[in-house]
């Protein structure tokens, strides 16, 4: 547990990490001043977690299988997510981005962690770290790589940083071998990771040969 | 000075006390106007519980990595894509 020699006070895994100790002074300022109510606070939190990939995996999914529909989603993603039931939150602009056999695009935003939440859900971990934000646009190759993705050089990659008011959703390429899926099967096939653009989906192994 | 879809454009090298949206690794970097987004508030007012007015245009340009990075290691095709404010781009 602790095997080292030298003196500290014990570290404890009940204090607060320094950020959430300054959210919540943060939080109980603005309520205290009526900037918001604390009952607004709970439900961001609310809608934010109610936000799961599996809303931009019914997107992609509709796109695959309906030509015009992918058009449009191309076209206005805020627009196309509205058409479908889906609420595509404050960012004023969605951009959908589509990856073919010649272009792959991968999402970043090096300056914070702007991500299309209201699509995705709350962004991984990974994706607010420093490490991404640093090597995603100076060699983005190799973190496709890392991430069991190994892009052919004849790709062209596009990052794309979300630097500011517009928020970006990767339509991945449809797999190979799901000819005949519906709808529904297919979005199970649409991960997170493959709308940032750092996967791919796979189609599910043949049933027993 | 208002860009179109093709334009070169150089990322302004200035530097900036507090809240803004261009990364420190584009600036003084060339690239092309791929689109324009429209108008939206200035974060650099609006960070600061101003109203963000102006609005300023704001445009998705196009660099090529092996410009932005020495000894890039992927292919020459490979591009970096960004949305960066028109009051920090410079004709090219």
């Amino acid at each position: 547990m602790h095997d080292h020699d030298h003196d500290h006070a014990p570290i404890t895994s009940d204090g607060e990490p320094p950020a959430a100790v300054r959210a919540r002074a943060l939080e109980r300022l603005l309520v205290r001043r009526g900037v918001v109510s604390a009952e607004d606070v709970r439900e961001g939190i609310d809608w934010l977690v109610s936000r799961t990939p599996a809303d931009g995996a019914r997107l992609v999914a509709r796109a695959w299988i309906d030509p015009e529909f992918r058009l449009r989603l191309l076209a206005d993603a805020r627009a196309a997510a509205l058409e479908t039931g889906l609420d595509p939150g404050s960012a004023p602009v969605v951009v959908a981005v589509e990856n073919t056999p010649e272009v792959h695009h991968m999402v970043v935003c090096t300056l914070c962690s702007c991500y299309p939440r209201a699509l995705l859900g709350p962004p991984p971990a990974w994706y607010k770290s420093l490490a991404y934000r640093s090597r995603a646009v100076s060699d983005p190759r190799g973190v496709l790589a890392e991430f069991g993705l190994e892009l052919p050089a004849h790709v062209e990659l596009r990052v794309l940083d979300s630097t500011a008011d517009v928020r970006y959703l990767v339509i991945p390429a449809r797999p190979p071998g799901t000819e005949g899926m519906s709808e529904d099967e297919l979005a199970a096939l649409v991960t997170r990771d493959s709308m940032i653009g750092v996967a791919q989906p796979v189609a599910p192994a043949a049933a027993s040969a | 000075m208002t860009y179109a879809p093709g334009d070169r454009v150089r990322v302004s090298a200035r530097s900036h006390q507090g809240h803004h949206r261009t990364p420190g690794y584009l600036k003084g970097r060339t690239g092309r106007v791929e689109r324009v987004r429209g108008s939206f508030t200035d974060p650099e007012t609006s960070a600061y519980g101003g109203d963000g007015r102006p609005e300023r245009r704001l445009y998705l340009v196009g660099f090529a990595q092996t410009e932005l990075w020495p000894g890039y290691p992927g292919a020459a095709t490979d591009r970096l894509l960004a949305d960066v404010f028109e009051h920090w781009l410079e004709p090219a």
